[in-house]
């Protein structure tokens, strides 16, 4: 019997893929194949989405955004059924997230947050610690930046993100956001919140940034792209998601040995941290030929003896409380234990109040926080129109 | 008065024609009036099949004092702004330098047919890897350009040219022009090789310098190729797509109207809206194409000269 599987290839993912994939096969004598899909997870959606609404039933089972049950939960099966309560051993709020109409459409894999990384030797060399407030890093990174760069470390930025006017932008620009107090866009009962005066504060200091402390660049980047600056030593401070921890302690990784994770800042010293909630959940396919092989396989890969691997592998963070009290996996990524309640509050992206339109809200979200970095125009009147063009969307905010 | 021979020809005329338009019908006539079709519905990739006429309202509709509609959406108005100056620029660069390269190709000199192999390099490697490839030379921190001219003296600080939204465009511009010129150029060299060789030698003894020699004689020989070259390019640019949503995205500073439509259909699994911003677009290729072949009083119809 022949299943298959779509996987990511973001660092070592499509490695770990392949790995627990073949323990599977193993163990029951089926075969899978993978089918790799594309980084962007803009690009991925895209291609799920033309195969599902053609009824394809080329992949069984799917690796799906956190952010997508409420786009394509139509077509994926249950898998209560099969599951025999094993959900039950995750974290609620992700349970929750994955179901649909009263459907279980989807078993978390892996849970992600947006956490800070730093260069600990920099720091320590211009006696700082790890920045509590977005104000904090502004001053440490131009610091640093500047002491550095006269020292003849020409190439040095002090902070790179993800600006590219995509899903990654939404991230960051919700955590700053939200970590003054803005809201999350549109607040879970659908009302738009996101035209208010902190959320302009927010991205007045963001647009600072640009071109003083990151490169103007970073308005291109996406996570490999901001990976490949820090993890070559040209950055102080990187936003990123935890994956990048293994890479930047790789054996040919130039920083490795002197990188520290924290949780990102706040807005004010008795400020929130936020931190935008991400992952990567598995479900199968409504027009599968073996649902109960590929549902077999999707609880298999979520047990908690290959998010293990995982964990310790690939520092992919685990879905199930239990495994972050685990010794070898914190021996591997001491900040599982640190981060476990950004991990376990991180916030998510508005996908549940906005359900089918997402997507368009998240485009037009990205849009509006690029145009006033790359353009430097006043955030407040620019919140205002993306406040109309939400209604618009929302056809007055019902969704 | 027809004769049966003559019906006879007809007839079998018909008959040869029939496959060709048979095919034409099954993949042009019918996409495309089935997209006109969607243009009009309210169809959603996530419920396909299940849609409802729904008139223009894709293109302009009103409702409580608020305009909806491709029409009405400001980022539809970048996009055409953002095509038309794409085209028109890059086109414009391409058949400046398309000719000149050909002209340079159309001397005799020693390694002449290396050269003409080399030209063609940029225009056969597939767009997709030469996109990639320049969005890697062009990265701001650790691209090749930036390093050449960085050691060049010519810039004193990186330059992030896909991100800062007044230099994106117009990179996409320039990596364009480098992959298509070779097209020009080969079919501007085509014609130049036709070229009556009397002309040139008239001229060279009535002494006319080589340059009124070009504008005199040898422009208006390679007019009719250069307009057949001008169009092909016009058309691709009109509706280009890959050059530009591999370097940069759904980035508003380069959005064409193909990047638009596709984002419509595709990330927002709106069949409608997409129709009729691929439907818009057509139009506005096949209004440029006329106005294009009225100015130039093009013949495409292969009437005797």
């Amino acid at each position: 019997m022949q299943i298959s599987i779509s996987c990511g290839a973001v660092g070592v993912e499509l490695e770990l893929c392949r790995e627990g994939v073949s323990a599977w096969e193993e163990q029951t004598g089926n075969r899978v194949e993978i089918v790799s899909t594309p980084n962007s997870s803009t690009e991925r959606l895209a291609l799920y989405q033309q195969m599902l609404a053609a009824g394809a039933d080329d992949i069984d089972v799917f690796q799906i955004d956190i952010v997508w049950p409420g786009i394509l939960g139509g077509y994926f099966i249950d898998l209560a059924p099969y599951s025999d309560g094993a959900e039950k051993a995750h974290f609620p709020n992700l349970i929750e997230n994955d179901t649909v109409d009263g459907k279980l459409v989807a078993l978390p894999w892996w849970t992600d947050a947006g956490v800070l990384f730093y260069r600990r030797d920099l720091l320590e060399k211009h006696d700082f610690a790890p920045p509590e407030t977005w104000a904090e890093l502004t001053a440490i990174a131009g610091t640093v930046q500047q002491a550095e760069r006269e020292a003849g470390n020409g190439d040095l930025w002090g902070y790179v993100w993800q600006g590219r006017a995509y899903e990654g932008l939404t991230c960051n620009g919700l955590e700053w956001i939200d970590s003054f107090g803005g809201g999350t866009i549109v607040a879970d009962d659908g009302t738009i919140t996101v035209n208010n005066s902190r959320a302009a504060a927010a991205l007045d200091l963001a647009a600072s940034w640009v071109g003083s402390i990151s490169p103007r660049g970073v308005l291109n980047y996406d996570e490999e792209a901001a990976r490949g600056v820090f993890q070559s030593g040209r950055a102080v401070f990187m936003r990123n998601w935890p994956y990048a921890w293994s890479l930047a302690q790789g054996q040919d990784s130039p920083v490795r040995g002197k990188v520290g994770v924290v949780a990102l800042p706040a807005g004010s010293p008795d400020g929130q941290r936020s931190a935008c909630l991400g992952g990567w959940h598995l479900a199968v396919s409504r027009f599968s030929e073996h649902p109960a092989e590929a549902a077999d396989l999707v609880l298999f890969l979520t047990s908690a003896e290959r998010q293990k691997v995982r964990a310790v592998r690939g520092s992919y963070n685990p879905t199930r409380p239990a495994l972050y009290e685990d010794q070898e996996v914190l021996g591997v990524s001491p900040f599982f234990d640190t981060l476990y309640e950004t991990f376990e509050t991180a916030n998510p992206r508005p996908a549940r109040a906005t359900g089918t339109r997402y997507n368009r809200v998240s485009f037009a979200f990205s849009r509006a926080i690029h145009e006033i970095l790359s353009k430097g125009i006043e955030p407040a009147p620019r919140l205002a129109e993306l406040e109309r063009d939400l209604l618009r969307l929302s056809r007055g905010g019902q969704w | 008065m027809t004769s049966d021979l003559t019906r006879a020809r007809i007839r079998s005329a018909w008959l040869f024609l029939a496959p060709m338009l048979l095919v034409l019908a099954l993949v042009a006539a019918w996409p495309l009036a089935r997209t006109f079709y969607f243009s009009l519905t309210d169809a959603e990739l996530s419920r396909f099949g299940d849609y409802g006429f729904i008139g223009l309202e894709n293109f302009l509709a009103e409702s409580r004092g608020v305009t909806y509609g491709i029409l009405a959406d400001p980022l539809w108005w970048v996009a055409v702004k953002n095509t038309l100056l794409f085209a028109l620029v890059s086109v414009f660069f391409e058949t400046v330098f398309g000719v000149i390269i050909a002209l340079v190709l159309n001397a005799s000199f020693p390694g002449r047919a290396l050269m003409r192999a080399a030209v063609l390099i940029p225009w056969a490697i597939p767009t997709v890897v030469s996109a990639k490839m320049w969005a890697w030379m062009l990265h701001d921190q650790f691209g090749i350009v930036n390093d050449a001219l960085l050691r060049l003296g010519l810039i004193s600080a990186p330059v992030a040219w896909l991100a800062s939204s007044d230099l994106a465009l117009w990179s996409v511009v320039a990596v364009d022009v480098w992959k298509t010129t070779p097209f020009v150029a080969l079919m501007v060299l085509a014609a130049l090789q036709m070229l009556p060789r009397d002309c040139y030698e008239a001229a060279r003894v009535d002494g006319i310098h080589p340059v009124r020699v070009f504008f005199h004689v040898t422009l208006p020989l390679i007019k009719p190729a250069l307009i057949v070259a001008v169009i092909f390019r016009l058309l691709d640019a009109m509706r280009v797509f890959d050059i530009v949503y591999i370097m940069t995205g759904n980035a508003e500073a380069t959005m064409t109207m193909s990047v638009y439509a596709r984002q419509q259909f595709v990330d927002f699994q709106d069949v409608g809206f997409g129709s009729a911003a691929s439907t818009l677009l057509f139009a506005a290729i096949a209004l440029l194409t006329v106005i294009y072949l009225m100015a130039t009083r093009a013949d495409l119809g292969g009437r005797a000269r």
